[in-house]
């Protein structure tokens, strides 16, 4: 399972240098081919990582036409979020450390000029290289200006959140240099120029004979007689890849964290291809947002015990590297670190939605999410999808406001892409209270808006309740409805909920909903007798973005 | 305010209100979480957690007393033809190879390649041969995992990663119970490249089938040690 997040957006194939390589590549012969053209089905390309172009309520719809796509989240959701409770469960200090995480979370914030200055000097001293980028483009020329000097036309990639954000692979196409993703499903999702659907296991939306379909087809060198057995799938990859492990000069990496007072960088991976990109070739370049500090190496100690845990539920993901500047000797003797804004600080300005920047990308949200679950990630339309994606990629891309790019923005909506049940923040291994940022996020929009919205929950429940009145059960039903019972006073009205409806009930009560379904609830309240319709742009006036 | 190092942290400061009252106070750290386990290090609990966990993974145990080491790791990569290992590994425990091809066993011959700092061996040699040994650094009972930190036991990174079966010695005075008792240990030198392995690699990426071995060593070998001869950590 990948772990240190997301490869790209795939290379649209017959750009420059598709993923399988150069010269000699059978799939080449497809590239010009109208028929394959997109032989795994049609895939929309967003023009930019955090902006897809369609807003959530109709993404959402048109995913919860996909049986296949909601089959595969459902097992794949449930499968994990039973392994993280397994082995959340056996940690006596879960809660202790879950303390210490966001502390310290919130302790590099507070401080990060001065830890980024610290790091900056530490890995100098140790024989690396920092860049500073301001934006994405910004980022993408530091790249690809190292790749050229260091004149190579290929260079392996693990999976980066980071990299995606910014479109590194597009970027690096452009300039004629060809990024092969070697994470099995990044390779999966490259190969067939595809999207990623999850963080943590961005190929869910496949299933095995469509991989051995794609690897055919697409990867060059896959054995003629592949059968469609996992294993089999993954020993084709592993012969495919290791060629290019041993050849590569150049490798490009994300970080999962950054030590300040050592100048230590970390990568968690499960696969092998990050200690490969990390060990074989001469030059590294890792791309990492400002926010990736950790203040001490002893601090490492809180978060490589949160991190596997709350992300693949193992113990331990299979390996952890952490590397300090060059080392003589051993692994690239050229280190580039690049340290990337791109809207960070601007969210850094919010108070309230800073903690976003908490975030150790970790998944858990998203697999307990009952919104995520049935529409999956593509329908967040950004590469950070489900709760996270809804608080962190509207505050990211919001002009000076933040609070979401107003009403021509399709990420405006993804405030309301929840239903508040909480989830989110109880598994949130940096303890991010996620619906009050969503609550506080909806709320600067509808102030930005006063007049032609009455009542912000109103519309928060149009986009989740649509989504949720779909069929199926609403998985947080028993949640939401213990939390009225919990909260509710003896005649039954909510007065104060604990967190995130703090904010709704400050200005009005909400009716308790004593065991019934949250969906019952919504539909009783609010559309008696009928399924919501399909919600247009919360704050619209209903004429555009429907 | 031209370049983007400057303008960065500029950013940064005036999002963080430095100089106004809404400046954030760094937080104090609660350190609630326990910092060592309630088992001493090397302990019989301790072993066993550990053997438990990587027998979870999937690695192979075995565990050893000190005069066993050098049979053990023949029975392991004894039919293996080129064995790769570090400078600075104790080569007590490669004397039950056969490494001798003009002996009367040549066709049990186990070629052993030291990798040289100052000579270094190709990838591809690398790739072409079947196994590694190297020691460790520091081994974790409760997670599954063994820390190896480049010491000249354990050679540099690209050895223990790119043969197909490693064979890792640990030292029963190097099992600790709990993450922040290693990472304490590691903390003395932390600018060593350090790598973490608990288990084979794997991957879930196809319909959440697990399959082991995807890329590095398909199969992980641990020889346990049990007597606590010099606790390394
Ligand atoms: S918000 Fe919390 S739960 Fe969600 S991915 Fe980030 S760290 Fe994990």
């Amino acid at each position: 399972m990948s772990r240190t997040f997301l490869g790209l957006p795939a290379l649209r194939r017959g750009g420059h240098g598709g993923p399988g390589g150069g010269t000699g590549d059978p799939a080449g012969a497809h590239r010009d081919s109208p028929v394959a053209d997109e032989p795994f089905g049609p895939v929309r390309h967003p023009d930019a990582p955090l902006r897809w172009g369609e807003s959530f309520p109709r993404a959402a719809k048109e995913a919860l036409g996909n049986a296949q796509l909601r089959r595969n989240l459902a097992h794949a959701t449930s499968t994990i979020r039973a392994r993280r409770a397994a082995v959340v469960g056996e940690v006596p200090d879960w809660e202790a450390l879950r303390d210490a995480g966001s502390a310290l979370k919130e302790q590099v914030l507070a401080r990060l000029p001065e830890l980024l200055e610290e790091l900056e000097r530490n890995v100098t001293a140790r024989g690396g290289v920092v860049h500073w980028a301001r934006d994405a483009a910004e980022a993408n020329r530091i790249v690809a200006g190292i790749v050229k000097a260091e004149g190579a036309d290929e260079v392996v990639k693990v999976k980066s959140m980071a990299t995606q954000e910014i479109g590194l692979n597009e970027a690096l196409a452009a300039e004629g240099i060809a990024a092969v993703e070697t994470d099995l499903a990044e390779l999966i999702v490259q190969l067939a120029d595809d999207m990623p659907s999850h963080i943590l296991v961005p190929a869910i939306h496949r299933n095995r004979s469509e991989i051995r379909d794609i690897f055919l087809a697409r990867m060059g060198d896959a054995p003629p007689d592949l059968s469609d057995v996992p294993r089999e799938l993954a020993m084709a990859a592993r012969a495919h890849l290791r060629r290019k492990f041993l050849s590569a000069k150049v490798a490009v990496s994300g970080a999962n964290f950054a030590v300040a007072s050592t100048g230590t960088l970390a990568v968690v991976e499960s696969e092998g291809n990050g200690r490969m990109c990390l060990t074989m070739p001469e030059t590294l370049v890792t791309v990492m947002g400002i926010e990736k500090l950790v203040p001490s190496f002893e601090d490492l100690e809180v978060f490589l015990q949160l991190l596997p845990r709350s992300s693949t539920g193992e113990r331990m993901n299979p390996y952890t590297s952490l590397w300090t500047g060059v080392t003589p000797g051993d692994g690239p003797q050229r280190f580039h670190l690049v340290l990337l804004d791109n809207g960070r600080s601007q969210v850094l300005a919010d108070e309230t939605g800073r903690a976003a920047l908490h975030c150790i990308r970790c998944s858990a949200c998203l697999n307990v999410c009952p919104v995520y679950e049935r529409v999956g990630g593509h329908a967040y339309g950004s590469v950070y999808p489900g709760p996270i994606g809804a608080i962190l990629t509207p505050q990211l891309t919001g002009p000076g406001a933040r609070t979401g790019g107003g009403h021509g923005d399709p990420n405006a909506a993804l405030p309301y892409a929840s239903t508040l049940c909480g989830a989110c923040y109880e598994v949130c291994p940096v303890k991010i209270d996620i619906p009050s940022i969503l609550v506080d996020l909806r709320a600067r929009e509808v102030d930005a808006d006063r007049g032609r919205l009455a009542d912000p929950t109103a519309a928060a429940m149009k986009v989740a309740g649509w989504v949720m009145s779909d069929g199926g059960r609403f998985a947080a039903a028993g949640r939401a409805a213990s939390l009225g019972r919990v909260a509710g006073g003896r005649d039954g009205v909510v007065r104060h909920l604990p967190f995130p409806g703090s904010r709704w009930t400050a200005s009005r009560d909400l009716p308790a909903p004593p065991g019934q379904t949250f969906r019952d609830w919504w539909t009783k309240e609010h559309e008696p007798g009928r399924t919501p319709p399909p919600a247009h742009e919360p704050g619209d006036s209903g004429e555009e973005q429907r | 305010m031209s370049d983007a190092r400057t303008q960065v942290l500029a950013r940064v400061r005036q999002a963080l209100g430095r100089g106004t009252p809404s400046e954030p106070v760094p937080p104090e750290v609660p350190r609630a979480y326990r910092s060592a386990g309630e088992h001493a290090p090397g302990s019989a609990a301790v072993l066993d957690q550990l053997v438990d966990r990587l027998e979870d993974y999937r690695a192979h145990v075995h565990r050893v007393a000190p005069g066993g080491v050098a049979d053990a790791v023949a029975q392991i990569v004894g039919h293996a033809t080129t064995v790769v290992v570090p400078p600075g590994l104790d080569r007590e425990w490669l004397a039950g190879l056969v490494t001798d091809p003009t002996s009367g066993r040549s066709h049990d011959a186990v070629r052993v390649v030291v990798d040289d700092p100052a000579a270094p061996l190709p990838a591809e040699m690398l790739d072409a041969a079947s196994a590694v040994v190297t020691a460790a650094r520091v081994a974790i009972a409760e997670t599954g995992t063994i820390v190896l930190d480049g010491g000249p036991d354990q050679g540099r990174r690209a050895i223990s990663l790119v043969p197909d079966v490693h064979l890792c010695v640990l030292r029963a005075g190097q099992v600790v119970q709990t993450v922040p008792e290693a990472v304490r240990a590691l903390a003395t030198s932390p600018a060593r490249p350090l790598t973490w392995v608990s288990g084979p690699s794997a991957t879930s990426d196809i319909e959440l089938s697990r399959v082991e071995g995807v890329h590095g060593p398909r199969t992980l070998h641990v020889l346990l040690v049990e007597e606590a001869g010099a606790p390394g950590a």
